[in-house]
């Protein structure tokens, strides 16, 4: 990828998950009333926010409510905007106070402050040699090869998994695959937009992504049978 | 040192695509892999996953929610 030379054709790119200009021209951007920035900005950003508002709130219309008040919010408070974090990071952080409060509202919260995920393994100890198997801790079998997915058929499929997979999961763990493996945040990002430790995002992270690739085993293994 | 089972590796398999994995570890997990076909099979699934996260498709806010927000930026600072 280039650089783009000026500012001007900067914000009439479309824009994609981490290909948004810095912040400092972002900044004034929003604050020149640039409308193609901020738009681009609500169409990257909105997915993740609806996701991460979707984990303190029991509804989509609740989720909907709380990603258009964080925008609302953005509006107001972009001329005092200081520049302390990143733009993204302060976005992010407006939608989380506002969700938590909308949580409290509706008296469902989510116990975000907690650090004990469960110690179960991410894979099935069955599926590893026993004590009194000739090599304890290895794979009794192999994972069996997926296919390279190929069409646009399956690849919708696959796409249709995946989001199940993460609608399943526990919110926290959501959460953090949705910044991190969805929207493309940093873990540095994540840490600060949730309030949680490094070793508590990366914990989150493995059993969300293992719990998204076990479903992904599952639907190949089924359509490889039926095959 | 002590060889590292696929059941340990597998565990670990973030905390090494992080980078976080300190140097006597990162090596004894990179031994492992090179001569264990399953958990470089496992790896490879693991990294498939994580991209196809990355592919999903863009959910956008319903259209008349975007409308009003592009008015309310429109709007701003005007009494």
């Amino acid at each position: 990828m280039s650089q783009l030379p000026d500012q001007e054709e900067t914000i009439v790119e479309p824009f994609t998950g981490g290909r948004l200009p810095p912040d400092d021209v972002v900044v004034a951007a929003l604050r020149a009333g640039d409308e193609t920035m901020f738009a681009a900005l609500l169409d990257t950003w909105s997915r993740g926010m609806l996701w991460l508002a979707r984990s303190h709130v029991s509804t989509n219309d609740s989720a909907e409510e709380i990603v258009q008040d964080t925008w609302l919010a953005v509006i107001r408070g972009i001329e005092g905007f200081e520049g302390r974090s990143s733009v993204k990071t302060w976005v992010y952080r407006i939608l989380v106070n506002t969700a938590k409060k909308r949580g409290v509202r509706e008296n469902r919260t989510v116990p975000w402050s907690s650090v004990f995920e469960q110690e179960r393994p991410t894979v099935d100890r069955s599926r590893f040699q026993g004590v009194d198997d000739p090599f304890p801790g290895h794979w009794k079998e192999l994972p069996t090869a997926w296919p390279t997915p190929e069409g646009e058929v399956l690849a919708s499929e696959v796409r249709g998994r995946i989001a199940a997979a993460l609608a399943e999961l526990p919110p926290r763990q959501r959460a953090v695959i949705t910044l991190r493996d969805v929207e493309g945040c940093t873990s540095e990002e994540v840490c600060e937009i949730l309030e949680i430790s490094a070793a508590n995002q990366r914990v989150l992270l493995h059993r969300a992504r293992a719990a998204v690739r076990g479903r992904l085993e599952e639907y190949f293994e089924t359509a490889r049978r039926s095959a | 040192m002590k060889r590292f089972s696929c059941d340990e590796v597998v565990e670990l398999v973030t905390v090494y695509l992080e980078g976080e994995l300190d140097a006597p570890r990162g090596g004894r997990f990179e031994e492992h892999l090179g001569g264990c076909e399953g958990c470089e099979r496992y790896l490879g699934q693991f990294r498939a996953t994580i991209g196809a996260l990355g592919e999903l498709p863009p959910t956008a806010l319903p259209g008349e929610a975007r409308e009003r927000l592009l008015a309310a930026f429109r709007d701003r600072g005007r009494p």
